[in-house]
């Protein structure tokens, strides 16, 4: 036995309880080596390859860059790549593993985000250029209010970790959520945008921004640094004004 | 929540945060004074100034309590829709009607 | 048991915001018909009002202080987040607001008892 095997050999082990099934379904517990800086994603991807190929996740890039891993680690939303272990235990005996919540689930830990995109798309969360194309470039201050407000949430990749933090999409399955409210006022703020009037009826709707109860879990959980809550903040102002000049 | 219920839950909470500032200070006060109710009563029989500004308290409420209940049952409990409205709306009313009668009752 | 997604002071803050005011709506009505009872003169509403000295009925008073003033300080907090550019530092926010509620709740303990 090799010094190598030998401390693999006696190396703690790690108790994971991993999500097996869709809707229903229930918690298979494996075991792996603890290693240094060990991340989510290494556990995840050991189970897979070295215990049960049947087991379904999902990971690209493995640098925190495209959100595709997205799960629930230990009860919270995260991007298994950028998550070590030791962090996700905190004091707790075993790593638990689900799908992101408030999404229907695929398979095990692959969960379906056909339903999370319909949502951006009905707060009009695309850009609109108009009838017309427009003549020459438009000119956009970086430091215009307008053009920051855009900044601070233009980093969205979707990843899907907001929605499943957010207890409102919980309680009312037809509220659009954090995400697609986020990007829709990124876009209110982009003044090559000729979508607005559509846009602030699209969030004004029964389960639109005014559904959020400020839990702030979006901006707490979002791995960009992203703060959905102050965006949803700035819809709620928009459609206030709408309303007060409609009433003019 | 629609906008126009969101306006108007938050203009009553802007009304309420003034509303519940004074009565809350009222209330204070008079325990401090180690009031009766007579005591009370005798300072707001025929005060126009008592009455209004628990007319004004009372529509408020009457506002934005239902609407928040509204959030709270479309949430927590699988009622929804016209018959929720319709209750929530009676509801509305019974506050205002009960509101109404018991700041005239401490006027007259 | 809370969930771990939960253990932040956001959802606290709209928990009990929620949850003193259902308490409020509630009680509303009882206090409205209560006071109504002055239309029968004062010593009506002042035989009610003997059942309020009895010590249940003070805690009771003194929760229902605590319930409106927590509901109006974290009402605040969501209007200022909503209307101003408040960037909440959410766990500060939160405490402030709980202790301003307990100040008054603490005055009016100090006063009525």
């Amino acid at each position: 036995m090799t010094a190598a095997m030998a401390n693999e050999a006696s190396a703690p082990l790690l108790d994971v309880e991993v999500w097996r099934g869709a809707a229903a379904g229930s918690f298979q517990t494996f075991r792996v080596p603890r290693r240094v800086n060990q991340t989510v994603l290494d556990v995840v991807s050991e189970i897979q390859r070295d215990q049960d190929p049947t087991l379904a996740y999902r990971f690209a890039c493995r640098v925190g860059m495209c959100g595709s891993c997205a799960m629930v680690v230990n009860g919270r939303p995260r991007w298994t790549c950028r998550t070590r272990v030791a962090l996700a235990l905190g004091g707790a005996a075993l790593l638990r593993l689900e799908p992101l919540r408030n999404f229907a689930v695929v398979k095990d830990l692959a969960v379906e985000m056909t339903d999370f995109f319909d949502k951006w798309r009905d707060a009009k969360g695309h850009f609109e250029p108009g009838p017309s194309p427009s003549e020459g470039f438009a000119v956009v201050p970086p430091a215009s209010a307008q053009r920051q407000a855009a900044d601070a949430g233009i980093e969205c990749i979707g990843c899907g970790i907001c929605h499943s933090a957010c207890d409102v999409v919980a309680w009312d399955r037809e509220y659009l959520g954090p995400a697609a409210l986020n990007r829709a006022w990124t876009l209110l703020n982009d003044v090559r945008d000729r979508g607005n009037a559509a846009r602030i009826a699209a969030v004004s709707a029964g389960s639109g921004c005014h559904l959020c109860h400020t839990h702030m879990s979006c901006t707490q959980f979002c791995p960009k640094g992203l703060a959905p809550t102050y965006a949803i903040a700035g819809l709620k102002r928009a459609t206030v004004a709408r309303a007060l000049r409609r009433t003019r | 929540m629609s906008a126009a219920l969101f306006i108007a839950q938050r203009l009553s909470a802007a009304v309420l945060a003034l509303a519940v500032s004074v009565h809350l200070a009222t209330i204070i006060y008079a325990a401090r004074a180690g009031m009766s109710a007579a005591d009370v009563l005798a300072r707001t029989h025929g005060s126009f100034r008592f009455l209004a500004l628990y007319a004004i308290f009372v529509l408020a409420v009457a506002v934005h309590a239902p609407i928040g209940l509204r959030n709270v049952l479309r949430e927590w409990t699988t009622w929804r829709g016209r018959s929720l409205d319709i209750a929530l709306g009676l509801f509305a009313l019974l506050l205002l009607v009960l509101g109404l009668r018991a700041a005239l009752a401490v006027f007259l | 048991m809370i969930r771990a997604a939960h253990r932040q002071p956001g959802f606290l803050a709209a928990l009990l915001h929620r949850l003193s005011g259902l308490a409020l709506a509630i009680f509303l009505p009882a206090h409205f018909i209560a006071l109504g009872l002055a239309l029968n003169g004062a010593d009506a509403l002042d035989s009610f009002l003997a059942v309020t000295r009895h010590p249940v009925a003070k805690l009771a008073e003194w929760a229902l202080v605590i319930a409106l003033a927590t509901h109006m300080a974290l009402g605040l907090r969501v209007l200022a987040i909503e209307f101003l550019p408040w960037r909440d530092r959410t766990a500060a926010t939160v405490s402030a607001c709980l202790g301003a509620a307990l100040m008054v709740g603490l005055l009016f303990l100090l006063n009525a008892a």
